[in-house]
């Protein structure tokens, strides 16, 4: 509790700095992270991560210390061969992308290991701080290279506001924007060098084979939550920052953890989170909307047997009658009628059920949207009168009163279905 | 450049399991699942630490088990993802390993004092140990390097896996639907394959280190696909290249005192780029065909 309090009172300077760098960091390859998820390319960041460790280890040996430029430097350029030899393979031979990615990310990571390995016999003290690159260690950042590494993911992060409109044309409708004179040839240009850059500084933290996580998981999780792409960038680097810092929390209080795999832990639960129960879209709440879909759709169908054989001259009918209508949902038929007698829209007596005065009306409306839908689709789609049954089926649990009341006035107030059967009103609309 | 006989097992066993990983990688390239291959090498490591945990030994049967396991739930959390929560497939692949992984490295950081397991070594392995690893039987009998055993056992499973199921691994590969329709059962096939490729990962990752081992799934199948549209040429070729990839990768990395695995990823991925090279599309003037006369007229 101590540290936590320590951790989070930012007593520390160098803590402060390090929440610093990570907040930038996260918030920058989260926003080029939701590009690059939304142009379907997200496994490209994954094959770039692992391809910049040849250039880390050539660059560590040309400066043959840990210095940041020559190691940005170095991961950049071989990021950008990769990057490069992808998009040329891909236009130029009949590999699937994702072969192509796979290949990519593996051979560079192969040379890697060689140029690692290499360097790893030449007996350089230094040599040690290479391995943090693999898993990321971010509380191990010298303040002087977090300020490189921060100033360049400003620097993204201005770049993708500033041309926020270049950068969505060019993710969803590059065709559009080419016919309206933009040059997305250079904004994807651009985009894949703001690509590197993040994975570059990114790695710094979150080490190479997870730096995935970070381009990928944020925005695949803030896609849940909302369709607009300014709220998306928003929450893609919000999750991103509180993960980041959680992780660096864990390796602050346990110094052998690296920092890298809790960032990813915390990300991914946020994203299985969103994934479960984010509005609309989550999976309890789409299961929960199916559901009470479903529930309707019984009640309707009961009301709806019920008025027809009052139309028939029957009040009221037995169980038997009503389960032989709907011979597979028989507890669904059950509950709804439990519903509807708490509800007073169905009397019982025995085992005969009726409508009271109340659910009159509403089965009548169930049965006149029924009616309504089938004369429209007769009428203004020309379709058979022996085909509009099962449309109306469905648009009778979901036609609104507004939708109603329009449909009333294009067919001009009808007394007939297209199968000569009254549509049913209420005694004062007539 | 001397052969002795720790050479020879060493390059022996790097074919095995180039030519164990090229097989199934041909049906994973098929499939358009190369990147699930990659996920499951990843997404095994926490079932070796667990099964490591268990049963206190890297040879253990509980270590197979658990990285299997891990392979099929992998499998199924990218399918859950996809069709259940809707994720779009590539963000799947990346969410499902890269959590899986980061989970295996926390367990091996909290259980560092028990699991002798080593972050760089399941990464990039190291083949070079294998002479001084043996088998001794408890009457004191050597038979040899442990990991030419075991990589030779897994070629002779994953040999047999393709052989019996070949028709139902092609039919499954080329068309679903139909073979389906002829009663395969499309998605136990695929699990046995994912099975397969998690097997061959836990079997090989002391010795080439989990990343490696999807070069070795991804490469060779990759740069055979590019000359031949067989499939049995393709695996043939496949086979061939494995074999080749383990004796240059040798050589080179003991030529410049290097990663033997990670040789023979480069050496595959020189084949690689070079059958690029030669077999992509290249402009018109640069193959010296005549160009057309509508060309030249333009």
């Amino acid at each position: 509790m101590e540290d936590f309090i320590y951790f989070f009172t930012f007593q520390d300077p160098s803590i402060t700095w390090v929440v610093l760098g990570i907040t930038l960091l996260g918030i920058g390859s989260a926003y080029v992270g939701t590009f690059s998820f939304l142009d379907k390319k997200a496994l490209l960041g994954d094959a770039i991560s692992h391809a910049v460790l040849p250039g880390i280890c050539l660059g560590f040996a040309l400066a043959g210390e840990k210095d940041p430029r020559y190691i940005v430097t170095g991961a950049f350029l071989s990021g950008a061969l990769a990057t490069f030899l992808s998009s040329w393979l891909k236009k130029n031979t009949k590999l699937s992308e994702d072969s192509i990615i796979a290949s990519i990310l593996s051979i560079f990571f192969g040379i890697g290991i060689v140029f690692l390995t290499v360097l790893q016999k030449s007996g350089n003290p230094e040599i040690a701080g290479l391995n943090s690159f693999i898993f990321g260690n971010a509380i191990g950042i010298a303040e002087a290279d977090l300020l490189v590494y921060g100033g360049l993911s400003l620097t993204i992060i201005l770049v993708l506001s500033l041309f926020l409109k270049e950068f969505r044309l060019m993710v969803f409708d590059p065709n559009f924007g080419q016919a309206i004179g933009f040059p997305i040839q250079g904004i994807r240009f651009v985009f894949n060098v703001l690509m590197i850059l993040a994975v570059v500084i990114g790695i710094q933290a979150i080490g190479v084979v997870l730096m995935a996580a970070l381009l990928i998981t944020p925005a695949a999780a803030a896609r849940f939550w909302t369709n607009r792409l300014s709220t998306l960038l928003f929450l893609a680097g919000l999750f991103s920052v509180i993960s980041g810092i959680m992780g660096t929390y864990i390796s602050f209080v346990l110094p052998k953890m690296p920092t890298g795999p809790w960032v990813v832990v915390f990300l991914s639960l946020i994203a299985l989170l969103s994934f479960l129960v984010a509005p609309k879209s989550g999976l309890l709440p789409r299961m929960l909307s199916r559901r009470r879909y479903v529930k309707q759709m019984h009640r309707d169908h009961l009301m709806k047997a019920l008025y027809k054989a009052k139309e028939a001259q029957q009040e009221q009918m037995s169980l038997e009658e009503i389960h032989a209508l709907y011979p597979f949902h028989r507890s669904n038929i059950l509950a709804s009628l439990q519903q509807l007698l708490r509800q007073g829209f169905v009397a019982q007596q025995d085992q005969s059920i009726s409508l009271t005065a109340k659910g009159v009306s509403d089965a009548m409306r169930i049965v006149r949207l029924h009616r309504l839908w089938e004369l429209y689709l007769n009428e203004f789609l020309h379709i058979a009168p022996d085909h509009v049954h099962e449309s109306a089926e469905q648009m009778e649990h979901l036609l609104t009163p507004e939708l109603e009341a329009m449909l009333e006035q294009r067919l001009n107030y009808p007394t007939l279905d297209p199968h000569q059967v009254t549509i049913p009103r209420e005694a004062h609309d007539r | 450049m001397t052969v002795d006989t720790n050479a020879l097992l060493i390059i022996l066993t790097g074919a095995l399991i180039s030519i164990s990983c090229g097989f199934l990688g041909v049906f994973l390239l098929l499939r358009k699942m190369s990147m699930t291959g990659d996920a499951i090498s990843h997404a095994v490591l926490p079932g070796i630490v667990i099964g490591y945990f268990v049963s206190g030994s890297q040879r253990s049967v509980e270590v197979i088990i658990g990285a299997g396991l891990l392979g099929i739930l992998s499998t199924l959390m990218i399918d859950a993802l996809r069709k259940k929560a809707k994720v779009q497939l590539d963000a799947s692949i990346g969410i499902t390993f890269t959590l899986l992984f980061a989970i295996g490295i926390i367990l091996i950081n909290l259980f560092a004092y028990k699991v002798d397991l080593d972050q760089e070594c399941v990464l990039y392995g190291e083949i070079a140990y294998l002479p001084i690893d043996l088998w001794i039987t408890q009457n004191g009998l050597n038979l040899g390097p442990r990991i030419t055993w075991l990589a030779g056992l897994n070629f002779f499973l994953v040999s047999g896996f393709i052989y019996l199921l070949f028709k139902e691994l092609s039919l499954t590969s080329f068309d679903e639907n139909f073979s389906s329709a002829i009663g395969i059962p499309a998605k136990g096939v695929n699990l046995a394959l994912m099975s397969m490729v998690s097997y061959t990962t836990v079997s090989s990752f002391e010795s080439v280190g989990a990343i490696l081992v999807v070069a070795l799934l991804v490469v060779p199948p990759s740069t055979a696909y590019l000359w031949t549209k067989g499939l049995i040429p393709l695996l043939r070729l496949t086979a061939a290249l494995g074999i080749l990839i383990a004796i240059l990768g040798y050589y080179l990395a003991f030529w410049i005192d290097s990663s033997i695995a990670g040789m023979m990823v480069a050496v595959a991925g020189a084949f690689f780029f070079g059958s690029a090279l030669i077999k992509g599309k290249w402009p018109q003037m640069l193959r010296g065909t005549s160009p057309s006369p509508e060309s030249l007229l333009s």
